[in-house]
């Protein structure tokens, strides 16, 4: 079933949140953990509801409510929201003053807003949208399960506009601790220098990402999502090969068609291989280009390279700070996806303009 | 596109028992599972009362044939095991005849060993193989893990609605089925208790110090359990020469939009999920024979479904009862289980008693089944979950 990207909210570590411009200025960043940049929340949280709200739950609301605004869709269907972590802040508050104090004094507040679910079912409550509500905790599968799920319903069911999205946060713990695994880089690395870097571990990222899925071709789409497929711990990368071309005949495409490919490219000497690799083998022809270096390694990270593959298709442009090769392209016609999350949960996405 | 959902198999382990022999037999002996806590350290050990598996993770990890030093969490282990009986039921040998997935929930993941290891987790002085802990605490490592454990690779998806998990885990294994994704599926949910868990219902306050009393006018909240349930979700196709147990005839899902914690007094959420999964049956109300409740013991939750049940069905409400007297609450678990129960009361023509019920609700016309009912023919069940963030779910079981 295709679906049309009718609205999208994006709050990253880049100025995306609420606009119409796509990467035309970067804020260069020079860290090992990327922050989100916070969008002015009053506009859509009550400030009361909103002081007791963790980031993650505020910029999940707030993503969710620009892309619906940008769909002009006021009632989803349904809300399918995927998250590796859930509500970390809050379990991180809960969990550290339940063993600082002994598993006294403690109250419920944190807990209340630490279950995964948090996020969709604060949606729903503001929107007082009683319809389908599901939330997908699969470590770097947990935004694809979602827009999988909803991309299925649109087929399945009479929904005609599905709000899909993906949100994670990091802290400052959690990192600490993720970084004990050699998830992340020991050193700061600026912005544009994240690609050339050597050393292993990515630079951590996070952010939230909404977007208005519907059944029916309208003017103003973004896109259309033909097509995504998960690769769970590829054996080789003859297999990552074979996967992408079933995914693309499927779709009566061959690798020439593709004009852009977006990588997950993210500066980990570890991990950067089966990118190039496919560069080389496959879409020696096709414009690439990256998006961590802007938003950051995360689980759900496949969330912001599917907003900068729906505004490239939109607007026809592919901003300089993402570029990764120059191929130059008169037309883009068809955009791939191919990212993976610690060369564990590999994703294709395949788009396709209106 | 098909096409009916077969259940081909069940597994389960949970404070009434490590299968489903065990479970069947403190069920139709009115046998609960609730008691002391004896495996967390708490200070509110002698405070409340759990459903709690009387095995320690050592034993766990020996019945399941790993090695003794194997990096796993609670929450693997139990799903392994329960999501292991019902292939075994289902008679599945080779996940590679048919495209297999596993679906599974849970709310903690692993959450009861990330609490006891945090603050090493953070000491970079201290170094080990506990280490190896840290990616096990993401809810989705236990579904990796038993789908490693159970060879399956087509398809693996893990849910977190709270309280509902397990019973959209099994919702979705349908729609997987039905849009030829996969041919069958397991599918479930897995938590085990942990000290976060505890500590967080108790600073909510519906924790009953002694055995909970589902849809009691004096009900005091929940007893926390943990466990397992799953079931094997077959195509026509690949069910075909198979004992089919029943037929997953219905789901519905819906957000009660209310409030994160509490149900509404309407039961808004839970009458949505009902109805749709009765339109989704072709079922009518009075074909219902027995609601499996989602009936906590709390006294939000009791007093919504209830308004809801009396919503859809009237004054005529079928036999109802509540498990969770017997297993206690097993959050992201309790939709696996009780769709275990559900096909088990469908197969052997059963009602399970409510345990602890005295003195009926004002509020409510109907009374839930007190004692075990053999007489009555099961056809179709109505199985019920509700969770935190107004999540609500319901799954119709039919004879096949």
């Amino acid at each position: 079933m295709v679906a049309y990207i009718k609205g999208i909210g994006i709050v990253s570590p880049q100025k995306t949140f609420n606009t119409k411009t796509f990467l035309t200025e970067i804020v260069e960043h020079t860290t090992n953990s990327l922050r989100c940049i916070e969008p002015y929340y009053p506009e859509f949280i009550n400030p009361v509801l909103a002081r007791r709200m963790s980031r993650t739950i505020k910029m999940g609301i707030a993503a969710a409510m620009v892309s619906l605004r940008d769909a002009k869709v006021e009632m989803p269907d349904a809300i399918i929201t995927g998250t590796a972590l859930g509500c970390w802040e809050d379990t991180e508050k809960f969990l550290v003053a339940m063993i600082e104090n002994s598993e006294q004094l403690l109250t419920p507040t944190a807990f209340m807003q630490s279950t995964h679910n948090t996020v969709s079912s604060q949606i729903a409550l503001l929107l007082k949208c009683m319809n389908y509500n599901f939330t997908y905790v699969n470590k770097g599968f947990s935004f694809e399960s979602a827009v999988l799920d909803a991309m299925m319903m649109l087929g399945d069911s009479d929904a005609k506009n599905i709000l899909v999205g993906a949100h994670d946060e990091m802290t400052e713990k959690y990192f600490n601790i993720t970084k004990r695994v050699g998830f992340w880089k020991e050193e700061a690395v600026a912005t544009s220098d994240v690609l050339r870097s050597t050393t292993n571990g990515s630079v951590s990222g996070e952010g939230a990402a909404f977007f208005v899925l519907g059944k029916e071709k309208g003017e103003d789409d973004y896109a259309q999502l033909r097509s995504l497929k998960m690769i769970f711990e590829p054996e080789s990368e003859y297999e990552v090969e074979e996967k992408i071309n079933e995914l693309l005949s499927e779709n009566g495409l061959k690798c020439a068609d593709i004009d852009v490919v977006v990588y997950g490219k993210s500066g980990d000497v570890r991990y950067d291989k089966i990118y190039n690799h496919l560069e080389d083998a496959l879409f020696k022809n096709s414009a690439s280009v990256s998006f961590k270096p802007l938003c950051g390694e995360y689980q759900t990270s496949s969330s912001f390279a599917l907003w900068e593959a729906a505004m490239m298709l939109k607007t026809q442009t592919i901003p300089t700070a993402i570029q990764v090769n120059k191929q130059p392209k008169s037309e883009i016609k068809n955009v791939l996806i191919y990212n993976h999350f610690m060369n564990t949960y590999h994703t294709a996405f395949l788009l396709s303009q209106c | 596109m098909s096409q009916k959902i077969y259940v081909t198999g069940i597994g389960i382990i949970s404070a009434i028992g490590d299968n489903v022999e065990q479970t069947l037999d403190s069920l139709t002996r009115g046998k609960t599972g609730i008691g002391e806590l004896e495996l967390i350290d708490t200070i509110h050990k002698t405070r409340i009362k759990v459903g709690e598996v009387k095995h320690t993770n050592e034993e766990l990890i020996k019945r399941v044939g790993l090695p003794a030093d194997t990096k796993i969490t609670r929450t693997s282990l139990l799903g392994m095991i329960a999501a292991k009986e019902a292939m075994v039921w289902a008679g599945i040998k080779d996940t590679n005849d048919f495209r297999t997935g596993i679906v599974s929930a849970t709310s903690v993941g692993g959450m009861a060993i990330t609490e006891n290891n945090f603050n090493d987790y953070l000491n970079v002085e201290k170094t080990g193989d506990f280490l190896d802990y840290i990616l096990t605490h993401d809810c989705g490592d236990s579904t990796e893990v038993m789908a490693k454990y159970l060879h399956i690779k087509d398809y693996v998806s893990t849910i977190s609605t709270a309280c509902s998990s397990s019973a959209n885990s099994i919702m979705l294994g349908a729609r997987l089925i039905k849009n030829n994704m996969v041919d069958r599926v397991v599918v479930g949910g897995s938590d085990s208790l942990s000290k976060f868990t505890i500590n967080g219902f108790m600073t909510l306050m519906i924790l009953d110090k002694e055995q909970c009393k589902p849809f009691d006018k004096d009900r005091k909240g929940l007893n926390l359990g943990e466990g397992a349930g799953f079931i094997v979700l077959e195509s026509e196709r690949a069910a075909a020469g198979k004992e089919i147990l029943c037929e997953l005839t219905g789901y519905g899902n819906s957000n009660d939009a209310y409030h994160q914690t509490a149900s509404s007094p309407t039961g808004d959420g839970a009458f949505l999920a009902i109805e749709k999964a009765l339109r989704l049956s072709g079922l009518k109300p009075k074909d219902i024979d027995y609601i499996n409740a989602h009936g906590t013991g709390t006294e939000v939750n009791d007093l919504s479904e209830g308004t809801a049940i009396h919503r859809i069905f009237g004054d005529a409400v079928p036999m109802i009862s509540s498990t969770k007297a017997f297993t206690g609450h097993t959050l992201g678990a309790c939709g696996g289980i009780e769709a275990v129960l559900s096909v088990l009361a469908i197969k052997y023509n059963l009602v399970f008693p409510s345990l602890n019920f005295t003195n009926q609700m004002n509020e409510l016309k109907f009374r839930p089944s007190t004692v075990l009912e053999t007489e009555h023919p099961i056809n179709h069940v109505l199985s019920n979950s509700f969770g935190f963030g107004g999540n609500s779910s319901a799954l119709i079981f039919s004879r096949h």
